[in-house]
């Protein structure tokens, strides 16, 4: 039952005086904008009180907390200023002890790759391979080349094919094909990468015999992966060109593929960019299609069609799964490898980014 | 250069709805033809039908015959984009190329088409276009800027700049000004007195009093009911349609009775 404060020095606001509100003006009161903190301070020093009388931990300290905390914070705004900040209160110390909580697995993942792969990343690294080397010292040289030329082999199979289709489905198709092709593409984001790999060996094998690894079969096995993502994001961008500006195009009497091609691609070249800078990061960390199609070699080999290939998730697989004796110095470069990957997925979303502020249309003056 | 165009028992259908009914009229060439009506009746597909962007729409099909210069615009072997190259258009919302500069947005006509073209006589084009649109002291000094940098009124001469740069025999205005303040719609239409020397011109416009200060004929398109096709119900000189009409519909939505 709402309170309307009929009380004749009550205007509904009170000073924000104390720390605890003046309880005078009951629930037409206001808080400092300081007291849920305080309310989290407070409860972290009883929790810090009592951590050893019940043996508790870091994690457990949080916990306790962050609860006491919300109580306090929902109960005090409850009393003070009304049940609708208090529940306004309660949710917005829900929503962030969520994103807190979401948080916690990323940072610690960084923070786990960073530590461990920062002891290897040294100019040996990049420069050398696992060529003659049993225990210290050796690279990653060829897993880095060998994902850069598998990398660029799917994008350079990708991009057109995803672009295209993307294309006949914004501008061309209709009706049942639409939805068909539309369905067919939304399948395909959905297939585990191992079966991607299976198909690409599978294909292989029928014309190469089985045992065939090459570096060709991994970019199919990957672009398998890439191109629906390729086509979704290049879809959405698409459709976001507006209609009138393809009127204006025919009105002067360019044809269709014209307007296209110099219209509405340039309009959009900075979504473009940005799908497709995504859809690399996808796939440039898939484990499971390279193990079976390019296997792992220790050297340098960055010929496609030309045998086994090294890459760098392949390289941290197997530098964890056979380190040899001591397997110390393995475990140190798969954790780099690991690093690296991070690094670069991390490059190629800034990238992504900077592409979009470049190359949006301008419209300065 | 401009012609003249003959429509004559036009029908145009979207899909099974026949929207526009049994159209017949003469465009007379080197001179402004205003199109009136309420929303909806057909004004604007009628226009549209005219340079085959009708067809542009799904569904969008065309029964009778247009004729401009005794070619029919409709005949069997007559590509629409070829129509659309001797039949410019300039659309309600001014829509200049956002990847292009102004040069580029004047240029686009023959750019897009890969005419080859000398620099040089391609800047006098841009530089007649933009001067044609009256917009060239305003820009001659950034013409490697933005198309889209420019004021609502500007857009649209940019646009009108753009169309006749490609020196069509007819120039279709579907409501060119609607979008506009009142000096950038004086401005359009003092434009339109220039053009009409060197094109026809065929403006549809919701606005009455522009249609009596720009137009030699005016047509009035109007429903006979919801659902029903637009018609054209009449067809006549301007001052004889804002004086005199010969029919009633078209004295009723003269005088405000209804639209």
């Amino acid at each position: 039952m709402s309170q309307t404060s009929t009380a004749p020095v009550a205007t509904g606001s009170s000073a924000s005086g104390g720390p605890r509100g003046t309880r005078r003006t009951g629930r037409t009161g206001r808080l400092a904008r300081w007291a849920p903190w305080a309310c989290f301070a407070g409860a972290a020093v009883v929790v810090g009180v009592l951590w050893p009388l019940f043996d508790l931990n870091v994690a457990l300290f949080v916990l306790y907390t962050v609860v006491l905390g919300t109580l306090a914070v929902y109960l005090l705004t409850r009393t003070v200023e009304g049940s609708r900040q208090a529940t306004d209160r309660l949710v917005t110390c829900l929503v962030v002890s969520a994103f807190g909580l979401a948080m916690v697995p990323l940072v610690s993942l960084v923070w786990e790759v960073v530590s461990r792969g920062a002891a290897r990343l040294d100019g040996e690294f990049f420069n050398s391979s696992l060529v003659g080397i049993v225990g210290e010292g050796g690279g990653a040289y060829h897993a880095i080349m060998g994902t850069l030329v598998i990398t660029a082999l799917t994008t350079l199979i990708s991009v057109p094919i995803g672009l295209m289709t993307a294309i006949f489905l914004v501008e061309y198709a209709r009706g049942r094909l639409k939805r068909a092709i539309t369905f067919l593409v939304d399948v395909m984001t959905g297939i585990p990468s191992i079966v991607a790999g299976l198909f690409a060996y599978a294909l292989f094998a029928i014309f190469f015999g089985p045992g065939i690894r090459l570096g060709i079969m991994g970019a199919i096995a990957l672009s398998v992966l890439m191109i629906p993502v390729v086509v979704r994001s290049a879809e959405e961008v698409l459709k976001l060109v507006p209609n009138e500006l393809r009127e204006a195009s025919y009105a002067l009497g360019v044809p269709k593929w014209r307007t296209i091609v110099k219209v509405v691609v340039p309009t959009s070249i900075a979504g473009l960019g940005t799908g497709v800078t995504l859809a690399i990061a996808r796939v440039v960390g898939e484990t499971a299609p390279l193990l079976i199609t390019l296997g792992i070699t220790n050297a340098t080999n960055l010929d496609p069609f030309d045998g086994r290939m090294a890459t760098l998730p392949v390289y941290a697989y197997y530098q964890l799964t056979q380190p040899g004796v001591p397997p110390q110095f393995a475990t140190d470069r798969a954790w780099t490898a690991a690093l690296v990957l991070i690094i670069l997925v991390m490059g190629l979303n800034v990238v992504a980014r900077l592409i979009s502020r470049f190359f949006a249309p301008k419209s300065g003056r | 250069m401009a012609k003249r165009i003959d429509v004559s028992d036009l029908n145009i259908y979207y899909g099974d709805f026949l929207a526009v009914e049994g159209v017949n009229v003469s465009i007379e060439p080197r001179s402004i033809t205003a199109l009136i009506g309420p929303s909806g009746c057909g004004k604007s597909t009628f226009l549209r039908s005219i340079n085959r962007m009708h067809e542009v729409v799904p569904g969008g099909r065309v029964e009778g015959k247009i004729v401009m210069d005794g070619q029919d615009l409709y005949g069997p072997d007559v590509d629409p984009v070829d129509v659309r190259r001797q039949i410019g258009m300039v659309f309600q919302r001014p829509n200049p190329f956002p990847t292009m500069s102004i040069y580029e947005n004047v240029a686009a006509g023959i750019r897009l088409n890969s005419k080859k073209m000398k620099k040089s006589d391609l800047d006098d084009l841009v530089e007649r276009s933009l001067r044609g649109a009256n917009l060239w002291n305003e820009v001659k000094d950034r013409l490697d800027r933005p198309g889209a940098g420019l004021s609502g009124g500007q857009q649209q001469r940019l646009c009108i700049a753009r169309a006749i740069a490609v020196e069509p025999d007819v120039l279709l205005m579907d409501e060119p000004a609607s979008a506009l303040d009142p000096i950038s719609t004086l401005a359009i239409e003092d434009l339109m007195a220039d053009l009409k020397e060197r094109f026809t011109i065929v403006i549809v416009t919701h606005n009455m009093q522009q249609a009596a200060r720009v137009s030699e004929q005016t047509g009035f398109f109007n429903l006979n009911g919801v659902g029903q096709p637009g018609r054209l119900i009449e067809f006549n000189p301007t001052e004889k349609i804002f004086s005199n009409p010969d029919q009633k519909a078209t004295e009723d939505y003269i005088s405000g009775r209804f639209g």
